[in-house]
């Protein structure tokens, strides 16, 4: 064991008192400062706290910080280091249930708690996984596999297209649906990449994540991986989607498909919202219910198509008033090959921008204009300004989602540098990204405070 | 029982005591505190599910709510709960006021403060708290107050969100109001240092009166709980969780350390029996084809729902569920509950056993049942009665509990019932709840901040008592004084005023409590009125009898201005007076000619009454009705 770790995160004057009095981390001590004496065990300290203070776990269970230049003595009476794993139990087996795989990216969809650090331990072999949520066994044969351990914003085009390869290969082996395991943050940006590079499954995909985590009492997760494990085992929606819940209350989840998805809220359980459409179906402990027809159905063969092929060099503009050309300028000037413009109301930027807008199309690089206010579809006819972007060269997207349409526009020039070429691969829909039509309960943010709305959340489970 | 009897017994009892504090807002949430609502806008609903502890276990309590499969139903109201209370935003910063309050008490326990408070969760899985745990931290440590000839030891005292109201709690349906969830509550931690159970009292009210002498905290029902830790010799640290007032801490404890003694002697007599946890032995038998024609109620009712009845056979426990445990409380009490609680059969009668006397099965229905399940003379038989699932999680627990005998007491949190004895709440939870909130940073208490707080420091009340009493201040006011937020003031107006300290105490305690009967506000009277009235009657401004009037005027001004007062009544005038209600008077019909001085005195007393001393009115109404009879 090095030094650092029998100090683990102490520094400055908390580490020169440890020193001084030979205590390390996990040694069962009582520390005497000059008006009161304290019994515990020396903790270690996150790395971000300050060098002032000595943490103890005190017998109540409780942590304190002790100011270390207070401390008169520090008395041993041992020490004992804690090693933590997940209770395994075995999966059980049963011939007549489906073949599940899950795949991990990271983020922790079950765990266990290291109740003294409070570090928690992910759960994720099948036997840790029936060790914390025994029901999955009632619902298939489960298999998983860890892909990746990074979280969610670290998630990017190599992760996408190593997720996208290993869907491929568990689809040839005739596994009977697929649930990934993700952050919440960017799954939705994964949920649409894998829309684009996994075409054709003849099973469901399904991501899901939680927004409490699972040392909660709580958590959303037990609840969401049960509906994503029931939804990849018995649904026959053979998309790439996002299961999670539906109301913020342990009730149902709601099933969204993968390119109309988005979280839209930083913490509520509720987050992920189909926008501009209605989502798929609705998933219970006990039935999953279909919203909708058109989605595409279960097939019993193995053949997928998998293509993911991907240019990196893409970016999200954000216009805001008084932007500055040099915002373009600048992408242009580092060699990036697409933009997706998130344009306010119908898709506009201000003229100023004009001349690097032009400069990026004789560039030869593809600019595509969405709406920042996510629902509506861009329409550049109704202003002027719009008709001039347009002959610009900035292409609209219809009602495709910001998130989505950059994901699109890098697998898009992943195919082909050809312009036109992109341009139609971006306004054909691959899987709902742009829809002919927005339904008119596509649209639905109520609006607190209003009568009607007051009474419908009185008698409807939020 | 004698405090003898309660050293016998090894009676030993500590106590955790909860007080709101007064803020203007929660403690992780900038929700207002202290606002109540009897309407909801809203339910939410939530499982509460175990997560592993160390061992890969799921601890008692977690498991004992695994089992009982509640669905926690959360009422809240817009204005009083936010995302925050719902466990749908991450917490804000602490509430720094409720903390500097904290602080505070614990210095006035002699705690020593924590350099860094690290923020904890602790783990509660009957849904009281949304996210399934509470946000707790330690203030201080350490700590003693003064009794008797002792001291009562403080082990801890710590800062943490209070949780909801619960409303009901039915099958498998719990509900609770939320607006009191979040709101800043202090805990209080003795060591168990009281020998008898009106020693605890003494101290809980002792401990109360301290914490409310800060003038810092809510009053009022609710805003104080107790939860008194009881244990007798050889027994286990039993905690009564929510004694709502210190007048029933007595008969609560008594009736609890009667329990464990009483359970201790039921392990004796299984002993005597030959059982033990190794030989201990039941079993289960489905009993409602037997019983389908039962006339007995509740059986009868739920044959009719197609519900399942089971006959738990416990051998060799003949007449042991009639075992006394408390006052009127017999085992079967214990076992009952813990089917009420875990198995939700929570309508009562939920079982009944072939050693009770009253009337429920026929005899031939026992019968019939003892020889299908093939019981014994020697065994006891209980039936328990629900939907199959509910009826065989009962049957378990029948068991559990009834194995449990052989080891003694079960650790187990219990509650207060109205009648004095305790009930199960649920098993004691692991020792392993604790752990650190990552959600939020520890946060530093410079020596400044705690220097800030110790020099406003008021002096300790039992210092404050000590020098009523050689003040001659009457027993009844003494207290509420010593725990009033008056008490400097009152230091100020004897020591600095040389007011008369029992005429400053009378007017601090009992005059704002006359004010509200005359339907004035005496929270609008403030140190510079009392000052202000003070320095007038020293003045000779206004009279002894004109103080409360003085206030009473003050309170509708909102201040205390001398040209407010009525003016002051000179001898002269006084004279003038009496003779006009002497002709006044004159002219009543009085029942009987010996009143009229005491009329008299009345009718001057009403146009004079605090605009001159009333003892200088006697002596002038005897003076001058003396003269007359001349």
């Amino acid at each position: 064991m090095t030094n650092n770790d029998l100090y683990k995160g102490y520094k400055g004057g908390a580490l020169e008192t440890l020193k001084k009095f030979e205590a390390l981390v996990w040694c069962d001590v009582e520390i005497i400062t000059g008006d009161a004496m304290f019994k515990g065990i020396i903790l270690p300290r996150s790395e971000t706290s300050d060098h002032l203070h000595i943490v103890l776990k005190l017998i109540s269970g409780y942590n304190i910080g002790v100011a270390a230049d207070t401390v008169k003595n520090i008395k041993i009476f041992g020490r004992k280091e804690a090693h933590y794993k997940i209770p395994e139990k075995a999966f059980p087996y049963d011939p007549v249930k489906p073949r599940v795989k899950l795949i991990g990216t990271g983020g922790t969809i079950a765990s266990r708690l290291d109740y003294r650090t409070g570090a928690v331990i992910p759960a994720f072999t099948p036997g840790e996984l029936y060790g914390s949520v025994p029901e999955l066994a009632d619902i298939c044969n489960l298999e998983t596999e860890k892909l990746y351990g990074v979280f969610s914003e670290n998630m990017g085009p190599e992760q996408w297209m190593g997720v996208a390869n290993a869907i491929g290969k568990e689809i040839e082996k005739g596994v009977q649906g697929i649930v990934i395991g993700h952050g919440t943050d960017t799954m939705h940006h994964t949920a649409a990449a894998l829309s684009f590079m996994v075409q054709d499954s003849p099973v469901p995909i399904v991501m899901v994540g939680s927004q409490r985590s699972s040392d909660r009492p709580s958590s959303d997760a037990a609840l969401n991986l049960m509906h994503s494990v029931k939804t990849a085992a018995e649904s026959d929606i053979a998309e790439v989607l996002v299961c999670m819940f539906g109301p913020t209350s342990d009730d149902y989840g709601l099933l969204h498909r993968g390119t109309r998805v988005r979280k839209m809220h930083s913490s509520y359980r509720s987050t992920f919202r189909t926008i501009g459409d209605i989502p798929v179906a609705m998933v219970s402990r006990e039935k999953i219910t279909p919203l909708r027809t058109d989605y595409k159905k279960r097939r019993t063969d193995n053949n997928v198509k998998i293509n993911t092929a991907f240019e990196e060099m893409v970016s999200i503009v954000y216009y805001y008033p008084n932007m500055k050309p040099d915002i373009v300028d600048s992408l242009i000037d580092n060699g990036y090959k697409g933009i997706v413009i998130a344009g306010t109301g119908l898709g506009h930027v201000n003229k100023p921008l004009y001349p690097a807008l032009k400069r990026a199309r004789d560039n030869n690089i593809a600019v595509y204009m969405t709406v920042q206010t996510l629902w509506g579809y861009v329409q550049m006819y109704v202003y002027d300004t719009g008709r001039d972007m347009m002959e610009l060269g900035v292409v609209p997207t219809a009602n495709m989602l910001p998130e989505v349409a950059y994901v699109k526009l890098g697998w898009a020039l992943g195919q082909t540098s050809d312009i036109e070429e992109v341009k139609k691969i971006m306004l054909t829909p691959i899987n709902g990204e742009i829809t002919e039509r927005e339904p008119s309960n596509g649209y639905l943010i109520y609006q607190g405070g209003i009568p009607e709305v007051e009474a419908f959340i009185s008698k409807h489970r939020k | 029982m004698t405090d003898e009897d309660y050293k016998f017994v090894g009676f030993m009892s500590g106590l955790e005591i909860h007080q709101q504090l007064m803020t203007k807002k929660k403690l992780f949430c900038r929700c207002p505190a202290g606002m109540y609502n009897h309407h909801y806008d809203a339910e939410i609903l939530r499982h509460m599910r175990p997560t592993l502890s160390e061992l890969g276990e799921y601890d008692g309590t977690a498991l004992m709510e695994f089992k009982t499969k509640k669905e926690i139903i959360y009422q809240i109201n817009r204005e009083s709960v936010c995302t925050y209370e719902m466990d749908d935003t991450p917490p804000f910063e602490i509430n720094d006021d409720a903390l500097d309050i904290a602080i505070e008490i614990g210095m006035l326990y002699n705690s020593a403060t924590i350099d860094e408070i690290h923020i904890a969760r602790k783990q509660y899985l009957d849904g009281s708290i949304p996210t399934g745990f509470q946000r707790t931290a330690i203030v201080s440590v350490g700590g003693q107050i003064p009794y008797k000839d002792r001291q009562i030891n403080i082990i801890q005292l710590s800062i943490e969100e209070d949780s909801c109201r619960e409303i009901s709690d039915t099958g498998h349906r719990r509900v609770y109001v939320a607006d009191r969830l979040g709101m800043p509550l202090i805990e209080t931690v003795t060591a168990p240092d009281m020998k008898t159970p009106e020693e605890v009292a003494e101290v809980c009210k002792i401990l109360s009166n301290i914490v409310k002498s800060t003038g810092k905290v809510r009053t009022g029902a609710g805003a104080a709980r107790e939860d008194v830790n009881v244990s007798v010799e050889g027994g286990t640290r039993i905690e009564i969780k929510g004694v709502p007032s210190i007048k029933r801490i007595p008969l609560l404890t008594y009736n609890e350390a009667m329990r464990q003694w009483n359970l201790l002697r039921l392990r004796e007599e299984l002993g005597k029996r030959g059982i033990t946890t190794e030989t201990f032995a039941s079993k289960t038998d489905d009993v409602t084809r037997i019983l389908r024609k039962a006339l007995y109620q509740p059986i009868a009712n739920a044959i009719s729902e197609e519900k399942s009845v089971y006959a738990v056979t416990l051998r060799r426990f003949k007449g042991l569920l009639n075992w006394k445990t408390q006052t009127e409380t017999y085992f079967s009490k214990e076992i009952s509950d813990r089917v009420r609680v875990i198995a939700c059969l929570t309508t009562l009668p939920n079982i009944i056993h072939s050693d009770s006397t009253s009337e429920t099965i026929s005899i031939a229905e026992w019968q019939k049942v003892k020889k299908t399940v093939g019981a014994t003379e020697e065994d006891t038989v209980v039936i328990t009665w629900g939907n199959a699932i509910d009826a065989n999680t009962s049957a378990k627990e029948i068991i559990i509990r009834a194995k449990e005998a052989t080891i003694g007491i079960p650790s187990e949190t219990r509650q207060a019932q109205k009648d004095g004895t305790t009930g199960f709440e649920r098993i004691l939870p692991g020792a392993d709840r604790m752990y650190p909130d990552t959600d939020l940073p520890p946060k530093r208490i410079p020596a400044g901040r705690k220097n800030i707080i110790r020099s406003g420091l008021h002096e300790p009340i039992w210092e404050r008592e000590k020098w009523y009493k050689s003040l001659g201040i009457p027993a009844d006011v003494m207290e509420p004084l010593a725990i009033s937020k008056n008490a400097a003031l009152f230091k100020k107006a004897v020591n600095e005023l040389g007011i008369n300290p029992i005429l400053a105490a009378v007017a601090l305690i009992q005059y704002p409590k006359r004010l509200k009967k005359m339907k004035a506000d005496p929270e609008q009277l403030n140190e510079e009125i009392f000052l202000g009235i003070f320095r007038a009657f020293n003045l000779g401004l206004i009279s002894r009898e004109g103080i409360i009037r003085a206030m009473f005027d003050a309170t509708k001004y909102g201040s205390f201005e001398l040209e407010h007062l009525a003016p002051t009544v000179d001898e002269n005038s006084l004279e003038k007076i009496i003779q006009s209600s002497i002709s006044e008077v004159k002219k009543m019909k009085l029942f009987n000619d010996n009143n009229f001085e005491k009329v008299l005195t009345g009718n001057v007393m009403n146009k004079v009454r605090g605009r001159i001393d009333g003892k200088l009115v006697i002596k002038f109404i005897k003076k001058i009705s003396g003269e007359n009879k001349k």
